[in-house]
């Protein structure tokens, strides 16, 4: 037992790469961000210190609150049938007499693991309205006349962008799920079942009440992932009216394409906290609702 | 609900129905992908193609006369490789020395590398490029492969293996034969983590595997990018090239699927017991 106290101190070894690493890696760079954001630089010239002032123009960049919205309106659009499908299809599969589950849920998970930029670049070409499968299909059944140009409709850009998230995570929702519902014991629905409670009262008043951490941590990051939406986004592009730039496209793209590095500092920062703020209200509605 | 009583064949027939559907829902964009890459583009633009063409070949040259698309998958192997190896070599040392040892603040600490998963991965994206123009590090794969020392994920999925499945006698037995710290981590525990690491490894794997915005600012030579960046410049490249456009969505997704067609089940069970513990 002696040696074990003497060797104690050696944790710090173990665990220092992970500190020195996050250091050089993640924090230094924040913090560099951050003193850029206080500063006008075009990146060639020395940065000059400007207070508060690429904060003061990000509040009123119109542009900037109009990817805000445009990042939650695809956020809600997205998430809303995927949380929904998720649960349906873990209810479903948690069920003892459906056969082939490991077929299903391993081809509802496979959209989640194909690299979201070619998930972007696929829907654009299936959405294309001239050459798009999704027309020929639609004309084909007699729903459409004529090919619709899908990326011509602010509403559908934004429905398509939607989708393409839906679709890649409502995969991942549901393994989620039915690892909470498995979780469950047992003992519970044969306990209620003694109690001649029906099905749909099971399900109401016992798994969907057991579920609850698991809906929190669903929730929790799909809104950190959500409103960072940028790799399939990008591909698809802005949209008509800039309709489906999200937060993370504008500072890319003030950033790395305009070279504005302070500007773009300023809404990297602006992105954090907004982020922030919606991750707040998600844990703080879940606890209000206790 | 756990199904004990016998179900009626209407709610079994809509069940299936169900999933079935939304099955197809799932597979019927790549379907559609694979057999619109085997057609010329005068026949994708004018209609439904349901069966496969003979013209993959001449698509395929067309990309790679101009994209050198493997390239870019040999740079993704390469860069996904070495990134997940020290990714889980310093998860494992990280998670093991929590786990292990007492000593001062670990609690504090252990929160600390819990809390840097929160921070979101953009923040600091300009600072992180001018940091590494000022290593003289931009346009090589450090940026992409270093950052994997810091995994908070990984250090937490470690210790809870560890905490659960390496036991302190087999390291006490270690000391009295006289091994130093780091060789009965090498020797005794590293092997013993096996399982934990091929968790950690797949999931880091993928991630990396289809990292796109960091290799897009960091690397400038098109022989050096990655193929998530090469497929973005597809198509900006060949606007209307649909064929071959089509063909590099297939290059990208063919090896995911074989992959994961092998993978399915441990990547599955995976998620599930990543996403119980958090």
């Amino acid at each position: 037992m002696n040696t074990k106290v003497n060797k104690s101190y050696y944790g710090y070894f173990f665990i220092a790469p992970f500190f020195v690493g996050f250091t050089v890696f993640g924090l230094v760079p924040i913090l560099y961000t951050l003193y850029l954001s206080f500063m006008k630089w075009d990146g060639f010239t020395d940065p000059v210190y400007v207070g508060l002032a690429n904060y003061s123009r990000l509040l009123q960049d119109s542009f900037f609150y109009q990817t805000i919205g445009n990042t939650l309106i695809i956020w809600i659009l997205s998430i809303v049938p995927q949380l929904i499908l998720a649960l349906l299809l873990a209810l479903i599969l948690n069920e003892k007499f459906v056969r082939g589950k490991h077929f299903f849920r391993a081809v509802y998970f496979f959209p989640h693991i194909v690299t979201p930029v070619t998930l972007g670049v696929m829907f654009s070409l299936l959405f294309d309205w001239q050459t798009g499968s999704v027309n020929k299909l639609l004309m084909s059944v007699g729903i459409l006349q004529e090919p619709f140009n899908w990326f011509n409709s602010p509403l559908w850009s934004r429905i398509i962008v939607a989708l393409v998230t839906c679709w890649q995570y409502f995969g991942f929702n549901m393994i989620v799920f039915i690892a909470g519902l498995q979780a469950i014991p047992e003992t519970v629905y044969e306990a209620a079942e003694v109690d001649g409670a029906t099905r749909t009262q099971i399900a109401l008043k016992i798994t969907l009440p057991l579920l609850r951490p698991v809906f929190l941590f669903t929730f929790i990051t799909s809104v950190i992932g959500g409103l960072q939406l940028f790799d399939s986004a990008l591909m698809l592009g802005a949209g008509p009216e800039n309709s489906t730039r999200t937060m993370v496209m504008y500072l890319y793209e003030t950033a790395f394409k305009n070279f504005d590095y302070s500007y773009g500092s300023a809404v990297a920062f602006g992105i954090f906290a907004v982020v922030m703020f919606f991750t707040a209200v998600t844990a703080r509605a879940s606890k209000l609702k206790e | 609900m756990q199904g004990a009583t016998k179900q009626p064949i209407a709610v079994v027939i809509i069940l299936y129905a169900f999933l079935i559907a939304v099955a197809i829902t799932c597979l019927l964009p790549f379907y559609s992908m694979f057999i619109t890459s085997t057609h010329a583009n005068s026949d994708i633009a004018r209609r439904l193609l349901l069966i496969p063409g003979d013209q993959f070949m001449a698509n395929y040259e067309r990309l790679i006369d101009t994209v050198n698309i493997w390239r870019g998958f040999l740079n993704t192997v390469f860069i996904t490789v070495t990134a997940t190896a020290i990714n889980l070599y310093f998860a494992a040392l990280g998670g093991y020395g929590f786990s292990k040892y007492q000593f001062r603040f670990k609690g504090f600490l252990f929160l600390f590398v819990l809390g840097t998963m929160m921070i979101p991965g953009q923040l600091g994206i300009i600072g992180f490029y001018k940091l590494m123009d000022a290593f003289h590090m931009l346009n090589t794969y450090w940026p992409l492969i270093l950052p994997s020392i810091y995994n908070a994920f990984g250090i937490f999925l470690m210790k809870q293996f560890a905490d659960s499945s390496v036991p302190t006698e087999i390291i006490e037995s270690g000391r009295i034969d006289g091994s130093g710290e780091l060789a009965i981590f090498h020797r005794i525990v590293l092997p013993l983590m096996g399982p934990a690491m091929a968790t950690l490894g797949i999931f880091a794997f993928i991630g990396k595997w289809n990292d796109f915005l960091n290799p897009m600012i960091i690397l400038f030579d098109n022989e050096l990018q990655t193929l998530p960046v090469m497929i973005a410049s597809v198509k900006s490249q060949f606007s209307s090239d649909f064929g071959a456009q089509y063909v590099g969505i297939v290059i990208s997704v063919v090896p995911i699927l074989i992959f994961f067609s092998f993978m399915s089940k441990r990547i599955i069970s995976g998620v599930a017991a990543g996403a119980v513990k958090g």
